[in-house]
């Protein structure tokens, strides 16, 4: 019982994960791909914060010597991360926009049919 | 003063080319810029191969932290030669993209051309040289996002789909990266490799180590396009621009696996079993059916970019193969084999560069007797199609010839034989390319403009700059392998 529910935040990394994944996978349009992108990089996110949190600990800034505090480092670099994160976003819905002009259409399906036409002939 | 600072320059320069070419503008200016912070990249890490080759190891810490808490950029015997390689076919290939970009890209889009390709240059040597985990995803990211946008440049619309893909398969992988590391944080408390390298044996948890390495291991082999996780490199080679594939070629996927060394050597260390399992029950069956399977695929194609790039998975699958042999000469043979496929790779999409130029595309059947009116491509062709080939005399032979001597010392005689029928398979598919060049009759009505009507200079000189190099490799084999030993020594003895 204690592994269920007492790591219940990794257990939601997990679905988060898991289900971004799924969308990206199973989804044909783009956008819903780039969303399951995204669902899954934040679930990612929080794997890394709930590893720096200390249950109890505060924030180690303006204090001397605080008893407990969570560990900083996690947090710096998700910010990094979350930072790649909107840039990886951006480019994908750019590159999405210049799909739709140049497709008329943004659902995976339709585009491999349109490409195969054009192996064909 | 500037001798100290040199493993921040190496990172700095092309990071500052990129405003600054977006500052100027203008296209030609865009290119001067390029090409210059391009050659001081190549000087900069001609430096730092020398003074390691002196006086071995460099550590930078980066604004004066201190080595486990700050970044720090380390240059040793493994990564001085790959930066100096990569610099340097990066600066080859920025001069022969002149005329090429010129001709297929927007002329108001070229200063965004050469500042991306600043940013993956940057990005690429920074995963090199930096000494830091988290650091490394940084840097993938920063190389990663440029490249989809290089790719993206290509002028057939498939170019946006290729890219696309690329970006949704490279963003997986750099997550799987990236959770890697947390796991490796978390087990560990530390982020400097060296550090990690340390805590490791040490580390309270055996199972998030575990975690940690095969998310990361996962994560690299997608972008190093180890077989079967090679989807994304097919249609990107395809479509980009031909001197985008030139440059890519030669670098992304080598720096890639590059990374992935220095994990599995370096950071994990060769004492866990797990490591052994992966070697002989992943990465070698990969390999294996990596240079079998693509070569084959590669006989069939009409198209030469797509030729290239289904032979350039097959010739990631003879450096895996060597790595996975995890002996002295194993490694020697792979990372001898990641300089002299880095050299050749890039001649072979050049020339196919200088094709394009001309005809407009590159469709094997209707390039019959192409000798004549370009014969120094085609010849640039067949000399680079011999040492992929791995004719004597070639880069290709050098390591070719050890990485089969190694796999015999090992007693693994299957895997030797194989590696030589997948040549028989190279020459097939370069030999089809060869013989309409050389010997067949024009069978279309005139499709190609008689006369000589040879590429641009500044595009045939890049070229044949980098041909001989690569030969100049393939006849001093002695060189690149010496190198290479080193290296591998120092992979196999950790970090000392």
């Amino acid at each position: 019982m204690n592994s269920i529910l007492g790591l219940y935040n990794y257990w939601i990394v997990i679905i988060l994960m898991m289900a971004g994944l799924y969308i990206l996978i199973a989804r044909y349009n783009l956008i819903k791909k780039i969303i399951g992108l995204s669902v899954f990089q934040t679930s990612i996110f929080y794997l890394y914060i709930t590893m720096g949190k200390v249950e109890g600990g505060t924030a180690p800034i303006l204090l001397d010597d605080p008893a407990s505090y969570s560990n900083p480092v996690p947090h710096v670099l998700i910010l990094t991360a979350i930072v790649v994160g909107v840039a990886t976003t951006a480019v994908a819905l750019a590159l999405i926009v210049r799909i739709y002009e140049r497709y008329d259409t943004i659902e995976e399906d339709e585009i491999k049919a349109i490409e195969m036409q054009e192996e064909g002939s | 003063m500037i001798a100290t600072q040199l493993p921040a320059l190496q990172i700095v320069i092309p990071l500052l080319a990129a405003p600054l070419i977006v500052l100027a503008r203008r296209s030609e200016m865009a290119w001067v810029i390029a090409v210059i912070a391009n050659i001081l990249c190549v000087l900069v890490a001609w430096q730092l191969f020398g003074l390691v080759s002196e006086q071995g190891i460099i550590r930078y810490s980066l604004g004066g932290w201190a080595a486990p808490t700050g970044i720090e950029y380390f240059v040793d015997t493994i990564n001085a030669p790959l930066l100096l390689l990569i610099s340097s076919v990066s600066a080859i290939v920025v001069v022969y993209a002149y005329h090429s970009v010129k001709k297929s890209v927007d002329s108001t889009k070229h200063y965004l051309f050469y500042a991306a390709w600043m940013l993956c240059l940057s990005g690429l040597l920074g995963m090199l040289i930096t000494g830091d985990a988290f650091n490394v995803f940084v840097f993938l990211e920063i190389s990663s996002l440029s490249t989809y946008m290089l790719i993206a440049f290509g002028n057939d619309r498939r170019a946006l789909t290729a890219s696309f893909r690329y970006l949704v398969l490279g963003s997986i992988g750099a997550s799987f990266i990236l959770i890697g590391i947390g796991f490796l944080y978390a087990a560990t408390g530390s982020l400097n490799m060296l550090d990690l390298s340390q805590r490791i044996p040490n580390a309270a948890s055996e199972r998030a180590v575990l975690v940690a390495f095969s998310f990361i291991s996962i994560g690299l082999m997608i972008k190093s396009a180890i077989f079967p996780l090679h989807a994304w490199l097919a249609n990107a080679y395809h479509f980009a621009p031909i001197s985008v594939t030139a440059f890519l070629a030669g670098t992304a996927t080598k720096v890639s696996l590059y990374v992935l060394l220095r994990f599995l050597f370096s950071v994990f260390g060769t004492q866990y079993n797990f490591e052994y399992l992966l070697f002989n029950v992943i990465l070698l069956p990969a390999a294996i059916f990596g240079f079998l399977i693509m070569s084959v695929v590669a006989v069939f194609q009409t198209d030469l970019r797509r030729m290239l790039a289904y032979s350039s998975v097959a010739q990631i699958g003879y450096i895996v193969a060597g790595i996975s042999l995890a002996t002295q000469a194993g490694i020697t043979a792979g990372y001898a084999h990641i300089i002299n496929h880095a050299l050749i790779k890039s001649a072979l999409f050049m020339s196919v560069g200088c094709i394009i130029y001309r005809l407009g595309h590159a469709h094997r059947p209707s390039l019959d007797n192409l000798i004549k009116t370009m014969p120094l491509t085609c010849a640039a062709f067949i000399i680079s199609g011999l040492s992929l080939i791995g004719v004597p005399l070639t880069g290709g032979f050098v390591s070719k010839f050890t990485l089969i001597s190694a796999s015999m010392e090992k007693g693994w005689w299957i895997m030797g034989g194989l590696v030589l029928v997948s040549s028989v398979l190279a020459i097939i598919y370069i030999g089809r390319v060869v013989d309409v060049m050389l010997f067949r009759k024009q069978r279309l009505p005139n499709p190609i403009p008689q006369g000589r009507n040879e590429a641009p200079l500044s595009m045939l000189v890049p070229m044949y700059v980098l041909i001989g190099l690569s030969l100049y490799l393939g006849v001093f084999g002695s060189k690149t392998l010496g190198v290479a030993s080193e290296a591998a020594t120092q992979l196999l003895g950790g970090f000392r």
